[in-house]
């Protein structure tokens, strides 16, 4: 029993939690109670502290003031064992497994079984705890795979596996569905399911209002460091949630604003490649936002990359007419010199370079336009960053700071800051907003809409339905590799797009 | 990659084999059992100092400074043997091995609690340890006639069928595959150089292991140094001088990722024999051992073009998967 004397029927309280860093606050006398049973969505912005939050709760920070209750009992979590050791297991957002060893070894890395009086490893036993694990959850992973040969989709239901070996009563998932297909997404609710009605209790962080909806009982808010409010999942809007998160509402999500569209700048006749997507064609306008849509797996990301020239399209493949030019992308480097610019759905894999600073990074594509005889001109360097910096936003403490240091929406802002300084003509993004913020979102929404109205020639892809129907212009619906169908702002809705998506023909 | 693994395992068997066939078609005489058995003899040093080199690389780190550690114990207990010819061979053999400990944990405390990288810690002690061997031996040698015969019979003698050198590699060999299978500590060795960050968040001490992977290093440093001195039956300054590549080539060959997170006792173990053959026939086949040096330093580089590869092609099949 805490001070107070009143029964809870919390499995974990944090109460009027502060964390101080270095000249910032990052949590700010929180509280945060979680039930057995239940499923927990903890919500709020980039920044405003939820994975601070987790830290301190799985022991890897500690407070600096404040209390957590497990089960009644004040504890504290010094180590990430000691957190461990009461029954809570962590899926982390950033890459926590070990790529090179095994699924058996990466669920039973820091609690090995050992026996005997030797204290040797027991590895049979081991693996065949994995194999039963596993089977728990329907799984069909062979526990010696290793895990860099898993999909991303697999890793997690692998991190969940080790949460229920360590038996953890509380489960947190940091963003679990970011990365994942649809159909993976499905898998995944049914084993957050699974756990809830076995009395576990799931923390569960997202910025996607449909797994909050789709999954979650019961909601916090962060804003800033400090805690907002809370409530019941079924009998809050998502209006009443938004304005909880940002303090203002959802019609401000999508500030599409009618631009001018102009003539034809970008023409994709008949683009195949032999398994992979087969007969595309669509014309892109001045001044035109075109959403591309699909699941993972139908094609959309490989023809982008096709337009873009990083991998190049082979005889046959189809024409690419810019400006009513043939033109062969064979390279990025020749895209560029056309006007295409790209930014690619990862940033960490692909989009930005993190142990880079912000300068160094922006203005990577145009360091030979920055240039004066080979030699780089800094100021110029300086002017162009402050500039595109400016513009996006750019949250830092100064150009110099690493990428790396950033959070996830302001690395996004960081690779569009990079693009857009090299004044391209035609712009590809691929889910610009995946994992980012409600506020920072708006923002990229806002941001893409001036560019259209700048003249500049949009393709947007984006799994993510308001997204399309709020930003794009035409639609572009992908199947199989196939174009599934072509709409217009007028006729997209909804539910023709995931029909299209499907393969139904409505 | 457990099945890559194998299979680099397997091709090295191969690539030896093909070696050994190649060089005894021209010199019968080296497919001799007493030759083979030289062989081994000669490389029984390389195999147990690159085992510990092994367990540092497999943490992400990498050990410079064994091969003047090495030469500074080996001068040591030369000196020792030479001015107190008295003490035990037994107490010998323990005093090499704690001041091997206290190198390796010297090496150890610089990365673990000072946070130094690894090769800017272990290139520094290279150089002092090396310094020390000059101060301690004011340049002089200790030569045969100076040594006891107790003192240079200890690699040589053979109480249980083979050399006491080569029963040290093979316990070496044993003991290391073991605790890195069956132990805790052993794996997490693995976890700490396959996701720091995730051995952190599981509860792995990254001091620890750090520590520890870079004593064991220096314990069998100093075994090393005495079994050496014993064996080439004198101390020098330039004792074991640049020995540390082919330790590190041992690694890379046998399939360890200078990344860290991957490596096996077997597969170093052939990386090692592979070298020790290349070495041993270079002047069979009338090639100068002053090509020893570029031999293994080309031997090193196709090795790791080799694991670059293979690492970019799995990189690819990665990529591809997560794009599908």
């Amino acid at each position: 029993m805490y001070p107070g004397g009143e029964v809870s029927d919390s499995i974990l309280e944090c109460r009027k939690i502060r964390k101080d860093f270095p000249g910032i606050t990052a949590l700010d006398e929180v509280d945060f109670k979680v039930r057995t049973g239940e499923v927990h969505a903890l919500i709020g912005e980039n920044g405003a502290g939820k994975s601070t939050l987790v830290k301190i709760v799985t022991g890897i920070l500690q407070p600096s003031s404040g209390t957590i209750a497990h089960r009644g009992q004040v504890v504290e979590f010094r180590t990430p064992l000691a957190s461990q050791a009461a029954g809570i297991a962590a899926i982390h957002q950033e890459a926590s497994m070990f790529p090179e060893l095994s699924v058996t070894e990466n669920i039973y890395m820091g609690h090995h079984l050992a026996g005997g009086r030797a204290r040797l490893l027991d590895w049979r036993a081991m693996r065949a705890r994995t194999r039963s694990l596993l089977q728990r959850l329907e799984l069909d992973i062979d526990p010696d795979t290793t895990v860099r040969d898993l999909s991303v989709a697999e890793r997690h239901m692998v991190e969940i596996v080790k949460a229920l070996s360590l038996d953890a009563q509380i489960v947190i998932m940091d963003e679990p569905t970011s990365a994942l297909s649809l159909r993976e997404v499905r898998d995944l609710y049914k084993i957050i399911r699974q756990l809830r009605a076995e009395g576990r209790a799931v923390v569960f962080i997202s910025h996607k209002f449909e797994d909050i909806y789709e999954i979650a009982d019961h909601f916090t808010v962060l804003r800033d460091g400090r805690y907002v409010g809370e409530g019941p999942v079924s009998g809050t809007a998502i209006d009443e949630i938004i304005q909880m998160m940002v303090g203002r509402s959802l019609k401000q999500m999508f500030p599409k604003t009618q631009a001018a569209i102009g003539e034809t700048v970008l023409e994709a006749d008949m683009l195949s490649r032999p398994g992979v997507f087969r007969d595309v064609s669509f014309q892109l306008r001045r001044g035109e936002i075109m959403g591309v849509f699909g699941l993972v797996g139908s094609g959309r990301s490989e023809v982008m990359q096709a337009l873009f020239g990083i991998e190049a399209l082979g005889s046959g493949g189809g024409t690419i007419r810019i400006k009513g030019r043939e033109v062969r992308v064979s390279s990025p480097a020749r895209a560029k010199a056309h006007g295409i610019a790209y930014i690619p759905e990862d940033r960490q894999l692909q989009g930005a370079i993190v142990g880079m600073s912000i300068r160094d990074n922006v203005t990577l594509p145009m360091v030979d336009r920055l240039s004066t005889i080979g030699v780089l001109n800094r100021r110029r360097e300086e002017a162009v960053t402050e500039e595109y910096g400016r513009r996006m936003e750019v949250k830092a403490a100064g150009w110099e700071q690493p990428v790396a240091s950033l959070s996830g929406g302001n690395q996004q802002k960081v690779v569009l800051a990079k693009w857009l300084a090299t004044r391209p003509e035609i712009l590809i993004m691929d889910e610009p907003t995946k994992g980012i913020d409600v506020a920072t979102k708006a923002k990229v929404h806002e941001f893409i809409s001036r560019l259209a109205g700048e003249g500049l020639a949009i393709l947007l892809v984006s799994s993510e339905l308001p997204e399309i129907l709020g930003m794009a212009d035409t639609v572009l619906v992908m199947h199989e590799g196939r174009v599934a169908a072509r709409l217009e702002r007028a006729e997209a809705t909804a539910e023709r797009l995931i029909r299209a998506a499907l393969g139904e023909n409505s | 990659m457990k099945r890559l693994l194998k299979r680099r395992e397997l091709t090295l068997v191969l690539v030896i084999a093909v070696l050994v066939a190649a060089i005894s078609l021209r010199h019968p005489a080296f497919l001799r059992a007493s030759n083979l058995y030289d062989i081994l003899d000669d490389t029984a040093i390389l195999f147990m100092v690159a085992i510990g080199q092994m367990m540092v690389i497999v943490t992400g780190g990498i050990d410079l400074s064994v091969s003047s550690g090495i030469a500074l114990v080996g001068m040591s207990v030369g000196m020792l043997n030479q001015y107190y010819p008295g003490i035990p061979i037994a107490l010998i053999v323990l005093i090499s091995m704690a001041m091997g400990f206290v190198l390796g944990a010297s090496n150890g405390l610089l990365i673990s609690q000072a946070g130094i990288p690894p090769i800017i810690a272990t290139l520094g002690t290279l150089s002092i340890y090396r310094g020390f061997v000059f101060v301690l031996s004011r340049g002089e040698w200790v030569s045969a006639h100076e040594m006891s015969a107790a003192f240079r019979e200890l690699p040589r003698a053979a109480p249980l069928g083979i050399t006491n050198l080569l029963l040290c590699a093979v316990l070496v060999t044993v003991l290391a595959a073991l605790f890195l299978t069956l132990t805790r500590t052993g794996r997490e060795i693995y976890g700490v150089g396959g996701n720091r960050v995730a051995a952190r968040y599981v509860g792995i001490s990254l001091k620890r292991i750090d520590f520890l992977v870079f004593t064991v290093s220096g314990v069998i440093v100093g075994l090393s140094g005495l079994l050496w001195v014993a064996r080439y039956a004198s101390a020098q300054n330039e004792t074991a001088a640049g020995f540390h590549l082919p330790t590190i080539a041992a690694c890379v060959i046998g399939g360890v990722s200078i990344l860290g997170g991957t490596g096996t006792v077997p597969g170093v173990i052939l990386g090692a024999l592979f070298l020790g053959i290349v070495i041993n026939a270079l002047p069979v086949i009338n090639l100068s051992p002053f090509y020893q040096m570029a031999i293994q330093g080309f031997v090193i580089l196709a090795a790791i073009v080799v694991n670059t590869l293979v690492d970019q092609r799995n990189q690819r099949l990665m990529l591809r998967k997560r794009v599908l």
